[in-house]
């Protein structure tokens, strides 16, 4: 008997990093220096302004990644304080759920 | 591949629309923990909840960090209390509430339901034990909630039933005069009550279900009001449509939060509750909801039609995005717990009577009001029977929490805090029912052809 499950349908360990703030010098380093320590591969970057606020959203597969979800959620909240913006990471099934069949 | 818009629209309906999943409610059977000698039951009871329960509240914690939505509620309920105590040699089921609050509180959820009894057609011995310890079960512990249900379609109205709540429910208030009546705010009577039910305080776990099951309840008013907002010129059908797609995005959280918690703890996926569940949060409103649409207030002339119309979009949206609906699903009317029904009492725009109207297009019914304290038993009883005869003759459900004020008049505020919020006191109609309610007996079944 197979069950629904919800990671079955996109399968992966992607996650989605969303960064938004006042535009300053050294975001995307601060946020993929993390990253790469870690061995988190990014796999799409894109960024706009929106009503003056950097909004970057980064897509990255943690399947090799040193760090669970959270602890990767705590570090990057802590480099979000350190620049003064907010940053935030979700696995990819809470966007691929709620806008794709 | 994601668009920016689409990440950004799940991004601000959580950080600004109050996105929320209300409740992961774990339905627990405790029909095999039956024992003649009450203490041995109670162990049972204990021991079970705290096995298939313990990993609850971190299993939620973990998803609603993981998928960036908050889980405000982590709660149980347990298969209703006066099947499982009824063959226990003992008149008094206090020690069966004091045990599933120790486990409620073992375990670290905040409301445990379950206190409960089948009485729509007659009255058990354990019904009528069990109904005789709710006060004092509601006033003693801090987790426990009590529903019984009194009606159903099927069955008519238990008279006899309805009569003897409206006497709990006083004697509820007055064991907890000392906080506002609080025992009264987690004391549910309902019509045709579901099994399924996530939602405090009626939530029980019926006889049909599992040995234990996952329930979701999602809400997202707030998310709601704003694509309402947003749609300010456009005709009925159009707004319809607006609220269809956004209960669609709001339950496709709730179904992958009930999907992941079910898989993580081990036990079936059992529903997601599609019901609009407001907070006193401002925002998070379901007058606020109907107020957008172009109402100048909740209450108004028209209330009724723009709730029916809220009502049947959230279905219709609600259903397509979940592989199994159930619970109460449709919005909710609770008057303490949303912002803009309080301000709309306020203003005297909300009366009872229009309440009850709006009950009749939506779930689940006259839920958190507060009357005055010397409201009598018997109009209280009456308030219950009207409210559960909408519900057997529309073949829905529908429910009474209502707290008589402990020395409270019209135009007092009853203070509860956190999700049950404020309650204004409300009128009710200065006539006796007493008559009608000393008849006792049970109203017939309804013919359900001729359905006019």
């Amino acid at each position: 008997m197979k069950y629904l499950d919800a990671n079955e349908e996109t399968g992966g360990n992607r996650i989605i990093i969303t960064v938004i703030g006042p535009d300053r010098v050294g975001i995307i380093a601060g946020v993929t220096g993390i990253l790469a320590e870690n061995c988190i591969n990014i796999l799409d970057i894109s960024q706009t302004i929106m009503q003056e606020f950097l909004v970057m959203v980064l897509i990255a597969d943690i399947e090799k990644s040193k760090i669970d979800l959270l602890e990767l959620k705590n570090r990057l909240g802590a480099k979000g304080g350190e620049l003064g913006v907010r940053i935030d990471a979700q696995h990819e099934d809470a966007f691929n759920f709620m806008h794709r069949l | 591949m994601l668009t920016m818009q689409e990440i950004m629209e799940t991004i601000k309906m959580v950080q600004e629309e109050h996105l929320d999943i209300r409740t992961i409610t774990m339905g627990i059977n405790l029909l095999d923990c039956a024992d003649t000698n009450p203490q041995k039951a109670c162990n049972k009871i204990y021991d079970k909840i705290n096995r298939l329960a313990g990993d609850l509240v971190p299993v939620g914690e973990a998803i609603a960090r993981e998928y960036g939505i908050p889980i405000v509620n982590k709660r149980i309920s347990v298969t209703p209390i006066s099947l499982v105590a009824g063959c226990s040699e003992t008149g008094d089921y206090m020690a069966f509430a004091r045990a599933l609050d120790r486990a409620a509180a073992e375990v670290g959820v905040n409301f445990i339901g379950g206190f409960s009894a089948l009485v729509h057609k007659g009255i058990t011995c354990g019904d009528e034990k069990l109904i005789n310890t709710i006060a004092r079960a509601l006033a003693e512990t801090e987790r426990v909630c009590a529903s019984v249900n009194v009606s159903t379609t099927k069955a008519g109205i238990n008279m006899d039933a309805v009569a003897m709540m409206g006497k709990v429910i006083k004697d509820a208030a007055a064991l907890t005069a000392d906080r506002d009546g609080l025992g009264c705010a987690k004391l549910v009577v309902f019509a045709n009550v579901p099994e399924d039910n996530p939602f405090m305080a009626g939530a029980f776990h019926g006889i049909g279900e599992p040995e234990a099951v996952i329930n979701v309840g999602v809400s997202g008013p707030g998310v709601v009001k704003k694509a309402v907002e947003r749609a300010t010129d456009h005709d009925i059908g159009t707004l319809a449509e607006i609220i269809k797609k956004t209960a669609f995005k709001v339950t496709r959280m709730g179904e992958l939060v009930g999907r992941t918690a079910a898989a993580r703890l081990g036990v079936p996926f059992g529903i997601v509750d599609l019901s609009l569940a407001p907070t006193p949060a401002v925002g998070d409103s379901v007058a606020e909801i109907l107020e957008a649409m172009g109402l100048e207030r909740c209450g108004t002339h028209g209330t009724t039609a723009a709730l029916a119309l809220l009502n049947d979009a959230v279905k219709k949206g609600g259903a397509m995005a979940s592989s199994y609906v159930g619970g109460l699903s449709g919005a909710f009317i609770p008057v303490s717990e949303d912002a803009g029904m309080i301000r709309a009492v306020e203003e005297g725009a909300l009366h009872i009577d229009k309440l009850e109207a709006m009950t009749c297009v939506c779930s689940v019914g006259l839920d958190m009001i507060a009357v005055p304290g010397e409201t009598s038993a018997e109009t209280i009883s009456a308030i219950i029977a009207d409210e559960v005869a909408i519900g057997m003759i529309n073949q829905k459900t529908t429910a009474v929490r209502i707290i008589p004020a402990p020395g409270k008049q019209v135009g007092d505020y009853l203070e509860f805090g956190g999700l049950l919020g404020r309650a204004p006191v409300m009128a009710v109609h200065p006539f006796s029912s007493d008559r009608f309610i000393k008849r006792g007996g049970r109203i017939p079944a309804p013919v359900q052809s001729l359905s006019n």
